[in-house]
């Protein structure tokens, strides 16, 4: 080991780390609050209750965050060289979202080394919805000479609720930039640390036993009646929670209720790895997941965080 | 006389939509400017693109003319509530300012009102406004915190008439005289004269504004690098549409990737490089097949000459195409057997149990209409049982589009006979009026059943299509058995067939259903009028008369779709005739006789013999004679579906009632003789009309 620390130059180019601290400095720089993932399994950094329900209620809210997701029917024992079903996304989420967002966007992919002078940055349509969550918006997949690098989307809804003022979110897809920027071919051959030779770390270092671990559970070991009764329990928990935090003329307990969502939700999707849902019940589940997320979107705009200041 | 030029500046607008908003910006604005009487020449819709949608407005008058006009108002002294109505309506203050003027019910008030034309520049600015608060998308947004709609965020309004800047506002967007350029080449603002000055000024900012003018672009460059390479491109009018509304400065790159691929079916590879990747395909001329090369269109004039962008998107295709040689491999190992099977665990609709209880269904009418389409009957049963089984392959699953042709390449692989591989693919068709039709007796039998159970099927469940609703494309299935029977000269019992198609559900599932299905009976009678109307629309396309469809129609137990066709094809003919035109004249004449006195009489003639000891005209006697003749000849020749011999017979009775009319008076006095005479023109009536309803005919 060198004897000196100092924090040196990002290098994004050959570091997935480095990936991550740039955008986050990218971030920091323009104003944004830079949080740290929440602890709880998500299917994606939206389910961050920075974006969910900060994007509810008129007060402005600049955040920005990487996020783990768990995608347990995406994976894949570590054996694909592209899909996992644990992964990093970065997000951005600006309120109201500012007239050049784009243009600052296309920055941060300069600060990260993409530039526009040799790369085919395009922005091809994507109507995004997540039925679980209530919520759709319009934007973009923005692409990098042929792959999808990023989602971009304008909140229009959320939990029901029209979004006013609308914020902007930007979803950077990690891994698969980061092999892009690293000219790898398989995220488990990404360059975690940046480190050369005995000091490098890669990605599949770190993951691959993850991944195939994850895998056999999600796929052949979670015990699926064990699973429904979790559900039954999120499901119960969180609007007991609703039920005891509703006072007269505001809400006291909507953050807990909304951790019963997100748990809710990340069973029905083990759940549903496992095989046990039939297409018909599939969107019973999805509606019970709604209805959750809509009571506690209603209830978080009597809160202070979801109100006008006063 | 002036040029009026509008650009709404917006972020990037789905490829899709971008043609079809300057079509309604055109219809909106020209709406306002009718409306206000504003006159103005030639408007150009053709100048769009991912970030902006221009419209010009060539000759467009300087002024909205002055009107003036009259208006009529009460009578002198009428109450003051309807004077002060009046004024009001008229925009007048005193009624001072009216003349009176009187008719024959008395004096009146008339207000005149003059209306000064407006300028151009106000009756544009505000048609615009009104044309971007209005514009219905089909989805649109809100952006920050404003409250506009727009399909993604608008940024600014280029309004010029005659080079100056029209003024409006929408939502704190002010018009001017600026555009911007490329996004990344010339980002920076233009002022803008003129059209001619947009077009050229962009032009030099790297965006080519008019759409086809990028498509050529697109293709030129793609057919100059195919050409290179000994190549040729895979031309695909949708994708170069597409491709065309994502770039602003359309730069055609090639890339290649590895052989190996090429072991996958070409429709895959084409489909997943269109569908993802927006690329279009190339292939070798000399042998036709698809070679290990691609086209991006990037937007962009690279500094390194596109070698990132070029490496970048072979990265992309790379793992895109193992994607699909993934699932093509996945799938060969899979029998088709095994993926049938799976078809047990889809819903096909709640009402109607699950694709393997259809895939049962269908597999059992195959079967059954096989010898009428000259198919072997366990081969079209076996490519039954078959066809579907590859909407649980993986490729499917990725590729909707290719389905069918999957199974079609799987049945291949797996060794089934070259019939039931190619029913695989061809029993969807026709998917359309324009789509080939099947043609193999096998694929024929596999179309017709399949269209025919889903069709009862949802009779059966009473769930049919409604007015613009069809969400089971009811109609282009109907229209498909149509097409297939008639065009491959089938004969089909359609009403036996529903029939079995109808038990074969109730035995599936009445027993256990919870909901009351239609009557049978009444089900298939409304089924076949369905195909009766899709029929029609079938024979108006094609110029048949309708008339005589309807003439035809008429005629009760018509469920032969093909035995229609001809004898309203045989009816066309004769009635072309001498004979045919004068037969129908007397024939029409006979039945409105009979019309007119059954209504008299109050009763039909139809069951009335006439006798022959009562003929007493030489006339008389030979039309009983040639009635007889000719419906046992007529008889004869339907029996044989010889509709031109039953025709020619029917010509037979032409001289006769000619004849018959110029000598004989129906209504006689006597009125055994009339009522002998009305018997016989009832006959004329029943025998004809075994061939048509010439009361159904026109002209």
């Amino acid at each position: 080991m060198s004897k000196s620390h100092k924090p040196g130059q990002l290098n994004p180019q050959n570091s997935f780390q480095d990936l991550i601290l740039t955008l986050q400095q990218f971030w920091a720089a323009y104003g944004c609050v830079i949080l740290q993932p929440y602890d709880m399994e998500v299917g994606a950094g939206t389910f961050h209750p920075a974006t969910t329900l900060r994007s509810l209620g008129p007060r402005p809210w600049n955040a920005a965050y990487v996020q783990p997701c768990r995608r347990p029917t995406d994976g894949r024992y570590g054996e694909n060289p592209n899909r996992l079903q644990h992964y990093y996304q970065f997000q951005a989420i600006l309120k109201p979202s500012p007239p050049d967002i784009q243009q600052l966007y296309l920055d941060s992919l300069a600060a990260i080394g993409i530039d526009a002078k040799n790369h085919d940055i395009r922005f091809v349509e994507d109507d995004w919805e997540s039925p679980t969550l209530g919520a759709w918006g319009l934007g973009w997949e923005v692409w990098c000479d042929g792959m999808e690098v990023s989602q971009f989307t304008y909140f229009q809804q959320v939990g029901g609720f029209d979004c006013a003022p609308v914020s902007g979110e930007l979803t950077y897809g990690l891994e698969r930039l980061a092999c892009y920027i690293q000219g790898v071919d398989n995220i488990m051959e990404l360059n975690f640390n940046g480190g050369e030779g005995e000091r490098k770390v890669t990605y599949g270092d770190i993951f691959l036993q993850n991944e195939q671990e994850f895998s056999r559970y999600n796929f052949e070991i979670a015990d699926t009646d064990r699973l429904l009764q979790h559900f039954r329990d999120a499901e119960a928990e969180c609007q007991l929670i609703l039920e005891r935090g509703k006072k007269a003329d505001h809400h006291e307990s909507v953050l807990p209720a909304y951790d019963q969502c997100i748990k809710a939700s990340h069973v029905f999707n083990l759940l549903d790895a496992r095989g046990v849902i039939s297409v018909t019940e599939r969107q019973s589940y999805i509606l019970r997941v709604r209805d959750l997320t809509k009571a506690v979107c209603t209830a978080w705009l009597e809160t202070a965080g979801g109100r006008a200041n006063v | 006389m002036s040029e009026f030029l509008l650009e709404l500046f917006s972020e990037e607008i789905p490829a899709g939509l971008q043609g079809w908003a300057v079509k309604e910006l055109e219809k909106l604005i020209c709406k306002s400017l009718k409306e206000a009487g504003l006159k103005h020449g030639e408007v150009l819709t053709d100048y769009y693109g991912p970030r902006r949608l221009a419209l010009v407005i060539r000759d467009v008058a300087d002024k909205s003319p002055d009107i003036s006009e009259e208006r009529k108002g009460p009578r002198v002294g009428a109450p003051e509530k309807a004077l002060a109505g009046f004024l009001r309506s008229a925009g007048l203050e005193s009624i001072d300012q009216c003349e009176i003027q009187s008719n024959k019910k008395g004096e009146f008030y008339v207000a005149k009102i003059e209306k000064p034309g407006r300028a151009a520049a106000d009756i544009l600015g505000e048609a615009v406004r009104e044309a971007v608060l209005h514009f219905t998308w089909p989805k649109s947004m809100r952006w920050g915190a404003g409250r506009l709609r727009w399909v993604r965020p608008l940024h600014s309004i280029l309004c010029l008439l005659d080079g100056k800047v029209v003024p409006l506002e929408v939502e704190g967007i002010k018009s001017g005289k600026q555009t911007f350029g490329h996004r990344f080449m010339a980002p920076d603002a233009l002022t803008i004269k003129d059209f001619a000055d947009y077009e050229k000024k962009l032009a030099t900012a790297f965006v080519l504004t008019h759409a086809k003018a990028r498509q050529k672009a697109i293709l030129e460059q793609a057919q100059k690098l195919a050409a290179k390479e000994g190549l040729e491109l895979v031309e695909d009018e949708a994708l170069l549409a597409e491709a065309a509304g994502l770039v602003e400065w359309p730069v055609v790159l090639m890339g290649k990737f590895d052989k190996s691929f090429l072991e996958v079916p070409p429709e895959v590879l084409t489909t997943s490089m269109k569908k993802h990747q927006k690329c279009f395909s190339l292939k070798d001329p000399k042998t036709g097949k698809l070679a290990n090369r691609f086209l991006a269109v990037a937007n962009l004039v690279a500094e390194d000459k596109g070698k990132a962008i070029i490496n970048g998107n072979e990265r992309v295709i790379r793992a895109r195409l193992s994607d699909a040689a993934f699932f093509w491999e996945q799938d060969l190992k899979v029998p088709l057997e095994e993926m049938a099977g799976k078809l047990d665990n889809i819903i096909f609709h709640a009402k109607l149990g699950s694709q393997g209880e259809r895939v049962e269904r269908v597999a059992a009418l195959a079967k059954e209409l096989a010898p009428i389409v000259g198919a072997a009957p366990e081969e079209a049963e076996r490519a039954a049982k078959l066809c579907k089984a590859d909407l649980v392959s993986e490729m499917v699953g990725e590729f909707a589009n290719l389905q069918g042709l999957m199974g079609r390449y799987y049945a291949q692989k797996q060794g089934e006979s070259e019939t039931v591989a190619a029913a695989c693919e061809e029993h969807y068709r026709p998917q359309g009026p324009s789509d080939a039709i099947p043609t193999e007796p096998v694929s024929i039998a596999v179309a017709l059943a399949d269209k025919l159970d889903i069709l009862t099927s949802f009779w059966h469940i009473e769930e049919k299509p409604t007015g613009s609703k069809d969400p089971f494309a009811l109609r282009r299935a109907a229209l498909g058995v149509v097409r297939a029977v008639l065009e491959n000269g089938v004969g089909l019992p359609l009403s036996k067939l529903i029939e079995t198609a109808q038990v074969n559900i109730i035995e599936q599932h009445d027993s256990f259903i919870t909901w009351t299905p239609a009557d049978p009976d009444q089900a298939k009678e409304d089924l076949l009028a369905f195909f009766a109307d899709r029929l029609k629309v079938y024979l108006k396309d094609k110029g048949a008369r309708h008339d005589l469809i309807d003439a035809v129609f008429s005629l009760d137990g018509q469920d032969d779709l093909l035995m229609i066709v001809r004898r309203v094809e045989a009816l066309g003919v004769f009635l072309e005739t001498d004979d045919g035109a004068n037969l129908l004249a007397g024939i029409r004449r006979a039945v409105n006789i009979l019309r007119i006195e059954e209504k008299k009489d109050k009763r039909s003639f139809v069951d009335v013999q006439p006798e022959e000891k009562r003929l007493q005209q030489k006339e008389e006697k030979q039309l009983f004679a040639a009635i007889a003749k000719m419906d046992k000849a007529t008889g004869k020749a339907l029996a044989k579906e010889d509709f031109a011999a039953a025709m020619k017979a029917l010509a037979a009775l032409r001289r006769p009632v000619d004849d018959f009319f110029d000598k004989v008076t129906v209504n006689d006095k006597d009125e055994k003789l009339r009522t002998n005479r009305l018997a016989l023109l009832a006959q004329i009536r029943s025998a004809t009309t075994k061939i048509a309803d010439f009361s159904k005919i026109e002209g």
